[in-house]
């Protein structure tokens, strides 16, 4: 890994889990600075089937009952270049991609 | 002896049902995509190992599942879909304009002729085609530019396209959305018209509007592509003229209220409907689960309901949850929004659950297998 590079940690739902064929944590390498848009474009680079889950494929807005969590705050409004708090940069958090809670 | 496999498509999964000809012993696989919802899963006419399923979730979207061992492993493929040019738009439930969105993929059509060539029918309502075996998807878009395009209105279930049929020895489609109505192309897709005429509906403020109508399914058998039978919100309906016109040939169902229609595998003047009480209650007539069979193509029905349940049944059949499959004598298959799916091995004289316990069923699709 390069000096501009960081590991993130990133906690996904189960159900992208599952289509992503991962378990616990991705962990990515990721081109400083670290932003919610340079995450999710490497997660998705590494696992294209995740491209339209999380963010519409096409317009690239976040799909409304999905949220971001980073350092205890919900930063899924924030827009996505916005630089990721340092404890996620760094990875010594992990970024919480949740999906809504519901019924059904 | 040939084989039986049922694709079924739930709200929590998609399962696999195959059974030899007999049709007397099942096994049943699955779930596969546990919790999403399986509008619908088809396989490819042109080679019975491919099968397409489409798996959606309110909160990750749509996903394209394809299989080429006949359903017992899947791999994921294209989900972007785009709509070609201008978005456009459509009216509201409120009647205000309301831009053209998609939200899912509700029926798969394989191609007959070419396994790597499926069309999707999506809400808002509008066709897409794959030729790569559903990695890339592209709209035909000359069914969404007809110029009654903007006056499309959702019914309860969406502004979707649910039902496609290909002409089979020509390039006809027939579409069928809900609820603008029934639309015909003569151009594998770049042309439509509205083929609507006879239908009435009387929730909309002209009953007899060249398009408006909720059309629920269209069967169709392939030996008499002409002759089309329709579900409609209200009504059961039969053309003679590819669709040109309609005339009613509910005769004397209980109910002309239902989703689900289907023809006969081998006599093409052979019909099914599960009548279903009401739109405001969606369960069968007085509790009593009854599939109705005219042999007169429509007009003169009779109930069949040995093995199904006659008192205190209070499920629906969704529009894509029949099936037919090819053998003789036919077999025929339903799921219910209670989780059953019910199979006949003689033309629906005799009747008994292949299970009972399934999330509600969506879509139910036969593959007659040598």
């Amino acid at each position: 890994m390069s000096r501009r590079e960081a590991a993130v940690r990133i906690v996904l739902p189960a159900h992208l889990c599952t289509l992503a064929k991962v378990s616990g944590e991705v962990v990515l390498s990721v081109r400083e600075p670290v932003t919610l848009a340079t995450v999710l474009e490497a997660l998705e680079a590494r696992h294209p089937v995740l491209r339209g889950t999380i963010r519409d494929g096409h317009t690239g807005r976040r799909r409304p009952f999905v949220r971001f969590f980073a350092s205890r705050q919900d930063i899924s409004h924030a827009q996505p270049e916005t630089v990721l708090p340092s404890a996620v940069a760094r990875g010594a958090e992990p970024l919480l991609v949740i999906a809504a809670i519901a019924g059904g | 002896m040939s084989r039986i496999r049922l694709f079924v498509g739930t709200r929590k999964g998609a399962f696999v049902l195959t059974a030899d000809g007999t049709r007397r012993d099942w096994r049943i696989d699955g779930p596969f995509f546990g919790g999403w919802e399986i509008y619908h899963a088809k396989a490819s006419p042109a080679d019975p190992q491919r099968v397409y399923a489409c798996q959606w979730s309110g909160w990750f979207g749509q996903i394209i599942q394809r299989s080429d061992d006949g359903g017992a492993s899947w791999e994921p493929v294209g989900n972007q879909f785009v709509y070609s040019g201008p978005t456009g738009e459509h009216l509201w439930y409120d009647g205000t304009p309301h831009p053209w969105e998609f939200k899912r993929v509700w029926h798969l059509e394989p191609s007959r002729d070419d396994p790597d060539e499926v069309y999707a029918g999506v809400e808002d309502a509008a066709l897409f085609r794959s030729r790569d075996g559903g990695r890339r998807w592209e709209e035909l878009a000359g069914l969404r530019r007809h110029p009654s395009a903007g006056t499309w209105q959702p019914g309860a279930g969406g502004l979707c396209l649910h039902t496609l049929l290909p002409g089979p020895r020509s390039p006809r489609l027939i579409a069928g959305i809900s609820a603008a109505g029934a639309f015909r192309s003569e151009d594998g897709g770049e042309t439509w018209r509205p083929i609507n005429r006879g239908l009435r509906s009387e929730h909309i403020p002209d009953p007899e509007a060249e398009t408006g109508h909720c059309v629920h399914r269209i069967a169709m058998h392939d030996s008499r592509p002409d002759v089309l039978f329709m579900q409609k919100h209200w009504g059961v309906m039969r053309s003679d003229d590819g669709g040109a016109t309609w005339r009613d040939v509910g005769g004397n169902l209980p109910t002309d209220f239902g989703f689900a229609i289907e023809v006969h595998a081998n006599q093409p003047q052979t019909v099914y409907v599960i009548p279903i009480t009401s739109d405001a209650e969606h369960y069968p007539p007085g509790g009593a689960l009854r599939v109705w069979r005219s042999t007169t193509g429509g007009g003169e029905w009779e109930p069949l309901t040995r093995g199904l349940p006659q008192t205190h049944c209070y499920v629906n059949v969704l529009r894509d949850a029949t099936a037919v499959d090819t053998l003789d004598p036919c077999g025929l298959y339903f799921g219910t929004t209670g989780g059953q799916v019910y199979a006949s091995a003689d033309a629906g004289e005799t009747w008994d659950a292949i299970v009972r316990d399934l999330p509600a069923v969506l879509s139910v699709e036969a593959q007659t297998l040598p």
